[in-house]
């Protein structure tokens, strides 16, 4: 019963959404506030609709209900609590829900929140977010309904993959949409303006908190679902160049060259027509990776169940929502010139530079992620482009990239000194140079790990440097400098976190790559495994089973007395195997075991890594998410603050606080 | 000039769905895994039936004609799925063979006499050695075997009405020749 209210609240929810994506458009047009009026109720009802649905999802999974189909694929009655829930995402209707459930929910929350936005962006804003809505929702109710009943119902589930059986799972998912689906709000700005034939700084100022809010939720869930490959998949890894990780990181590049961009149209007018095109590109990246992981035209660890009438349905999807706002683009664009001059060098240039390379770095990705389909469906030949091609392409790009991100926030906004800039960063570039000649010269590192350690610091002292020049540290008294610091808007304390976490996350990444090392072997109970100047003690194999599966549990002592207990996990329900590493994590490295298979003869097969500076990764990630956040919260760019003073846009302290 | 320019995200993304309707259109599956047994004799193996009193399968059984052979097991909801199908299938004169997967007879049984048998014989694996051979990766997956006994296809994962009409029928019709 409560599954039937769930797909009427669905129907329900489609009928709304396509009243919401006409009636304000009409209204718009005519200028008639009645009609525009309707979006804001009409984009809450809507939310209201498919947050109903997705609870009579949820409370199938809750009470085990067999009845339906997807329920009974994807559950089981012995499962934990916390995974019959997260169970309602681990599957493609259920995933569905939650997508289709996040972009109602961004919906409501510009109705909510635009109280000052102009009625008629608003009107039109909300109506092409109704439009993606009904697209979703029928393609939901037409070939994803997760309502479905089975008949007879089975006694028992299915079962829930052992893999997806895990806290990161419950987690990653719903972060990584947030941000993914986040982006279809300044997609729907993007199209509204387009719409208006008018983009101006006061645009770029509403649409701005919208992409820090998606960037900041991407970022995190995009680091969830690596720390969940680092720990559950069993070696070690934590990026593997997947498809499916592609299709989220697309966005990311996307979204911050957005972010940047939108800085540009904010404070100066200029880059308008660039800055719609990246919102437009930032959701259709998005769109891309849902028609990625759901047709199954891509091998993936990922992919959803293939089935090529969902794969036509949401490709038609793509094309239709992609390709009529590029046509809008085509045709709106090229009047929406103007705005400020700038030189290459100056704040504005910086920011290009920045956008040109992180669109550079996305169609690299997009071209690796896409060749071997392209290769296969020319040739009929399977090709698989792995790791070495992105290695060889996107990393080179970072480079310039990292080095300019030095310089950047130092320059003049119009025209700035680049000179005097890198007079100023002298600490910066002599700290780096420092680090990597000692890493070459004092560890024998090779020279990827000199260069990648020496741009990490590079970034980190110009960061701190750039802040210590913004309070003028060191040349005014102390008291003053701390008032200055205190002063800051928050967005330049944002961005300087965010800068400062990149610079922690490229130490962490180089020293995951180049100073990890390895031991697989086989060990008898009270063996002694030498391992990067540690010694590991294996103390045996024991029994313990847990709530729905049996496991062998291999322990490992360190010198410290810390244990690290691997797990060989059997899911009866499933039938399957999975192994849970063990991870001691440290600052300098993480050691991480992992019980193999047994050899027969008393002893095991057993994996034994030191991977360098893991942590550091996790925390720059971290700073990233940190720095979005505290930006968010900037007075100024708070969702809906710009109100009232519409008519003057500049920020008034264009001088100090404008670096964000 | 500068208006063309403007066109050129719209070119890029026409070029992107053409290239990605293109698979799906073809009816292309990246994730077919053609047996390593392709074109290979069935491995030979005797199975014992679903009860004392019924007959098992012996691999001899499976050639002569163009037969599928479909493993299944009464805990997978896939199976569940695809069972009307088979049924409908065996109606129509196609000659399927069950191959139980891991499964206690008795709820083999019963998951037959609930959902329908679409099975001329079923022969019980208990321990997955058979299906092994088969190179089973998990349950249901189906083969199309043809009269000299030689696996000819696999498919993997529940049949659906587009899997058995575009694929294995047109096969077995031409296997039949």
């Amino acid at each position: 019963m409560i599954a039937e209210l769930g797909h009427v609240a669905l129907t329900v929810a489609l009928m709304v959404a396509l009243l919401q994506a006409t009636v304000p458009l009409w209204g718009a047009a005519r200028g008639d506030t009645g009609l525009t009026g309707f979006a804001r109720p009409a984009a809450l009802v809507q939310f209201g609709a498919v947050a109903i649905a997705f609870g009579a999802l949820t409370h199938a999974y809750l009470v085990s209900d067999f009845s339906l189909v997807n329920v009974a694929s994807n559950s089981h009655s012995a499962k934990p609590l916390i995974y019959k829930l997260s169970g309602v995402w681990g599957n493609h209707e259920g995933s569905m829900l939650l997508w289709v459930l996040i972009l109602a929910l961004f919906g409501a929350a510009v109705a909510a929140f635009g109280g000052n936005l102009p009625d008629g962006l608003r009107a039109r804003t909300l109506a092409v977010q109704a439009m993606i809505g009904v697209g979703f929702l029928a393609f939901i109710l037409f070939t994803s309904n997760p309502f479905e009943r089975l008949s007879p119902a089975p006694i028992d589930g299915n079962g829930l993959n052992p893999l997806l059986q895990d806290i990161g799972l419950a987690l990653h998912p719903p972060m990584l949409y947030l941000g993914y689906v986040g982006f279809s709000t300044t997609f729907s700005f993007a199209v509204a303006a387009l719409l208006e034939g008018r983009v101006d700084p006061a645009w770029a100022r509403w649409v701005r908190p919208w992409a820090l809010a998606a960037w900041t939720m991407l970022t995190a869930g995009i680091a969830l679902g690596s720390g969940w490959a680092y720990y559950e998949l069993g070696w070690g890894g934590w990026w593997f160049w997947d498809p499916v990780e592609n299709a989220s990181f697309m966005p990311w590049l996307a979204g911050t060259a957005l972010l940047h961009s939108a800085i540009v149209v904010e404070k100066r007018g200029a880059l308008k027509s660039w800055t719609v095109l990246l919102a437009l590109v930032a959701f259709s990246f998005s769109l891309l990776g849902t028609f990625l992981v759901r047709s199954g035209v891509l091998t993936s660890v990922h992919a959803f169940a293939v089935d090529p009438e969902r794969g036509m349905f949401i490709l038609g999807l793509l094309a239709v929502a992609i390709g009529a706002s590029f046509i809008l683009y085509a045709w709106r664009a090229p009047s929406m010139e103007g705005g400020g001059m700038f030189r290459p060098i100056s704040r504005e240039g910086g920011l290009v530079l920045n956008n040109l390379l992180m669109s550079t770095a996305a169609a690299t990705v997009l071209i690796g992620t896409l060749y071997p389909l392209a290769l296969e469906t020319v040739t009929g030949e399977k090709v698989s482009v792995g790791a070495p091609y992105f290695e060889a392409t996107f990393v080179p790009i970072m480079v310039p990239m990292i080095l300019a991100l030095g310089v950047g926030p130092l320059l003049a906004w119009k025209r700035g000194d680049l000179a005097g800039a890198l007079g100023r960063l002298w600490v910066a570039a002599l700290a780096a140079v420092g680090i990597g000649l000692s890493v070459l010269y004092l560890r024998g590192a090779p020279v990827g790990a000199a260069i990648g350690f020496g741009l990490a610091v590079w970034l980190a002292v110009s960061v701190i440097t750039e802040w210590a020049e913004r309070v003028r540290l060191f040349r005014i008294p102390l008291g003053q400098s701390v008032a200055r610091a205190l002063g800051l808007p928050r967005s330049a304390y944002g961005m300087s976190l965010a800068h400062l976490g990149v610079a922690v996350f490229i130490m962490g990444a180089v020293g995951e790559t180049f100073f990890s090392s390895e031991v697989v072997r086989f060990a008898g109970p009270g063996d002694r495994i030498e391992i990067a100047d540690r010694t590991l003690t294996f103390e045996g194999v024991i029994n313990r089973n847990g709530p729905n599966y049996e496991a062998e549990v291999g322990v490992f002592v360190l010198p410290s007395g810390d244990r690290l207990e691997s797990e060989r996990r059997f899911y009866p329900v499933e039938g399957q195997r999975t192994t849970e590493a063990a991870i001691r994590s440290r600052p300098d490295a993480d050691v991480y075991a992992v019980l193999g298979e047994p050899a027969g003869d008393g002893r095991w097969t057993v994996r034994i890594y030191v991977k360098s500076l893991v942590m550091w990764l996790w925390g720059g990630c971290g700073l990233m998410v940190l720095g979005g956040l505290v930006s968010l919260a900037d007075r100024r760019l708070r969702v809906g603050a710009p109100g009232p003073r519409r008519a003057s846009w500049r920020p008034a302290h264009a001088g100090v606080g404008d670096a964000d | 000039m500068r208006r063309l320019l403007f066109l050129l995200p719209l070119a890029v993304v026409l070029a992107l769905v053409g290239a990605l309707a293109w698979p799906i259109l073809e009816g292309r599956d990246p994730r077919a895994l053609p047996s390593v047994l392709l074109d290979k004799p069935v491995p030979a193996f005797d199975l014992p039936g679903l009860a004392a009193d019924t007959g098992g399968l012996h691999s001899d059984e499976l050639s002569g004609r163009p037969v599928l052979v479909n493993v299944f097991a009464s805990w997978c909801a896939p199976c569940r799925q695809e069972i009307p199908l088979l049924v409908q299938l065996s109606a129509e004169g196609v000659p399927i063979y069950g191959i139980a997967y891991k499964d206690e007879p008795a709820a083999t049984r019963k998951f037959l006499a609930q959902l329908g048998d679409p099975y001329r014989g079923v022969g019980v694996d208990r321990d997955g050695r058979i299906a092994i051979e088969f190179g089973v990766y998990g349950v249901p997956e189906t083969y199309v075997i043809d009269g000299a006994g030689r696996i000819r296809h696999r498919h993997v994962g529940a049949v659906t009405e587009d899997v058995a009409r575009r694929t294995l029928l047109p096969l077995l019709e031409e296997l039949s020749k």
